[in-house]
């Protein structure tokens, strides 16, 4: 019999029946909440008149729907208000942890589970968010799941899922300059497409995904979903297990030890057989954008969007509606374009190591009048971070300014909102119509693009301004 | 709880003959702030269906008459993105029992079977005779038939089987909930947790 996948290995150490014909029950370890995905949820179990089954593995915070701006004030969104004081209303009935507006903990739900070593590898964990895939980073299978599962989690602290396939994407050799882990995942996804990992797990390996950092890792799980996949997961290392140690709920001395050793078996068995393998080379990968309307969109910064004729006849009439809606010529050249925004946050680069690249590439230099920058970090972990390292302060000189923590524009849930036809670099994960605000126009790129952009005011290679 | 019961639906239908339809259009972000299940429909491609001034887009299929039914047919790949089950909520709300499509997103599939919803996955081939019978005569009826997995247009006689589990297809006939299924399995639940984790 072939050896088992890291994914398998996981899965099936936490089903706890099959159904024939139907779905398996899976154990879910962490189940993460936050104001949005939730409400019906805890309705839904109120109205069978039961309680949060696990609350020990249940962590709730708000983030999607709140101010990026005076926190520490009433939310003045009616209807925003309303959700926020709901999720702590749910959470004291049920007892479940709330890390609150103003908490020291909170910060968007994928942000904070790893940086307080909720995350971990070897787990199941679940969100009502798409980009739970995020925690993949760690070796744990993650997913995002509906309102109706949410209340399977809350009510039984399992779900009903159907096994998905296995894939591995294997990227090997050194990054080149000015290239991020962004543009590995925007690289993916332009060549399998939107769709293209619909219906699986996949597994990143190879010499180029072990070389990133944890916060690299998390950026290209985070995306998994963006190709359609369920979730995306990287095997655990000693760069996994120096991330997690002394984090506020890592195990501590001879139990993290213990641990380690037990996460150290979480690899892909080398006779391991994968529905799906696809192989790239890391030199082939230059810094990406996207210039249409879904993530699969995306070119090298130097090229050219696509002509007509380069385009799939089956993906057409999307081509053609997006081109409209971003008002780009096809085969027309994509550096160049004048920018109005860049937003640098959300679960897929709000880290503190895209801080830090922006701040080093904006040190020295300024923003340029005509570009409006929002810089808002993923967590009030990652703010006090930046605070302490000067990051905040090389910003400002630059004349950025940083915001607080919150999903903010990635999803224009809030008043970040970038206006009707206005073009935004962002760092964010989605670039579907009207995803920043109604008639936004969004390219997707990493950090180090976004800070180029809002330096010289129009799309820039930032490999061409780097030594 | 129990659910709308769902067995066969004959109806014309609604094309939206575009792919990659994703859940940010189908029920734009601003509209996830509420905390019940009900009223999405109103929204349902909100920015699609109407101007920045609340004007209805007369180019917009469900803004025009000549289209209606409880079947919506789709470019491949719908509900890509966001987890937001609100999607299916504000799809179903509308009136629509059954989504047609070449290809569905995970998370959408799961969503709408949790709501009643059928996701009908068809071959390239027989959405695209869909899409051209639709434009041809918009009263075309389409029968689908959850009991034998059949999806038929009847002025043709054209017809095709979908997939769907033998759990998911039991649930949707008789209006069964997955939550109730695990509550019954609890004690099992108790004992894998406690030997398993």
């Amino acid at each position: 019999m072939a050896g088992k996948t890291l994914f398998d290995k996981i899965w099936d150490a936490h089903v706890v029946n099959e159904i024939p014909d139907g779905p398996s029950v899976l154990f879910i370890d962490k189940h993460l909440v936050h104001e949005v995905t939730s409400p019906q949820a805890f309705a839904g179990i109120d109205a069978r008149g039961i309680k949060v089954f696990r609350p020990e593995r249940t962590v709730a915070t708000p983030d999607h729907n709140i101010p990026t701006v005076d926190q520490h004030l009433s939310i003045k969104d009616e209807l925003s208000r309303f959700q926020v004081n709901k999720l702590t209303e749910n959470c004291e009935k049920h007892g479940v942890t709330l890390y609150g507006l103003n908490h020291p903990f909170q910060g968007i739900v994928h942000v904070i589970g790893p940086e307080l070593g909720i995350t971990q590898p070897g787990m199941t964990m679940v969100c009502g968010d798409s980009h739970t895939s995020t925690h993949g980073a760690f070796g744990s299978v993650a997913f995002g799941i509906g309102t109706s599962e949410v209340e399977m989690v809350l009510a039984t602290q399992c779900i009903l899922q159907p096994k998905p396939k296995r894939m591995r994407i294997n990227v090997e050799g050194e990054l080149g300059k000015g290239v991020s882990a962004k543009d590995i995942i925007l690289y993916i996804i332009a060549k399998i497409s939107a769709s293209g990992g619909t219906g699986y797990f996949i597994e990143f390996a190879g010499s180029a995904i072990r070389n990133l950092s944890m916060e690299g890792r998390m950026t290209v799980c985070n995306m998994s979903i963006e190709s359609g996949a369920r979730g995306g997961l990287i095997a655990p290392d000693d760069i996994t297990f120096e991330y997690i140690k002394g984090r506020e709920f890592a195990p501590e001395g001879d139990d993290f030890d213990k641990a380690v050793k037990k996460w150290k078996e979480l690899y892909t068995e080398d006779d391991a057989v994968f529905d799906k393998e696809i192989n790239y080379d890391a030199a082939d990968i230059a810094p990406m954008i996207t210039y249409g309307t879904n993530p699969g969109m995306g070119a090298k910064i130097s090229e050219h969007i696509p002509a007509e004729s380069e385009v799939e006849p089956g993906n057409l009439a999307s081509y053609k509606k997006s081109l409209k809606y971003m008002g780009f010529e096809a085969g027309s050249a994509i550096a160049g374009n004048p920018v109005d925004y860049i937003f640098v946050g959300s679960c897929t680069n709000g880290r503190i190591e895209d801080l830090r690249e922006v701040a080093n590439f904006v040190k020295g230099r300024k923003k340029a009048d005509s570009v409006t920058a929002w810089i808002v970090p993923g967590s009030k972990q990652v703010e006090k971070q930046a605070n302490e390292e000067g990051i905040t302060q090389i910003l400002e000189e630059a004349g950025f300014k940083l915001r607080q923590p919150g999903c903010s524009a990635c999803l224009a849930m809030n008043d970040d909102k970038i206006p009707a036809g206005k073009l935004a670099v962002a760092t964010s994960n989605r670039n579907f119509e009207g995803r920043q605000g109604p008639g936004a126009r969004t390219m997707l790129a990493s950090p180090l693009t976004a800070a180029a952009a809002a330096i010289t005011g129009v799309i820039t290679d930032p490999s061409t301004l780097i030594n | 709880m129990a659910r709308d019961k769902f067995n066969t639906v004959q109806s014309s239908a609604v094309p939206l003959p575009i792919e990659n339809v994703d859940t940010d259009q189908i029920i734009p972000a601003r509209f996830l702030k509420a905390t019940t299940r009900d009223g999405f429909g109103e929204n349902l491609f909100r920015d699609w269906r109407f101007t920045n001034s609340n004007e209805p887009k007369t180019d917009f299929i469900l803004n025009d008459n000549t289209y209606k039914g409880s079947i919506l047919v789709c470019g491949k790949n719908f509900g890509s993105g966001s987890s937001r089950e609100h999607a299916a909520w504000a799809i179903y709300d509308y009136g629509f029992k059954v989504v047609v499509s070449s290809f569905f997103a995970d998370i959408f599939k799961n969503n709408a079977l949790n709501n009643g919803l059928l996701p009908v996955q068809v071959s390239e081939a027989f959405l695209s005779e869909l899409f051209e019978l639709i434009a041809s005569d918009p009263k075309t009826v389409i029968e689908v038939n959850l009991g034998k997995q059949e999806i038929s247009i009847l002025s043709s006689g054209k017809s095709e089987k979908f997939d769907i589990s033998s759990y998911k297809k039991e649930c949707m006939i008789n209006g069964y909930d997955d939550i109730d299924y695990l509550l019954n399995i609890k004690d099992q639940i108790e004992t894998f947790e406690k030997s398993s984790i």
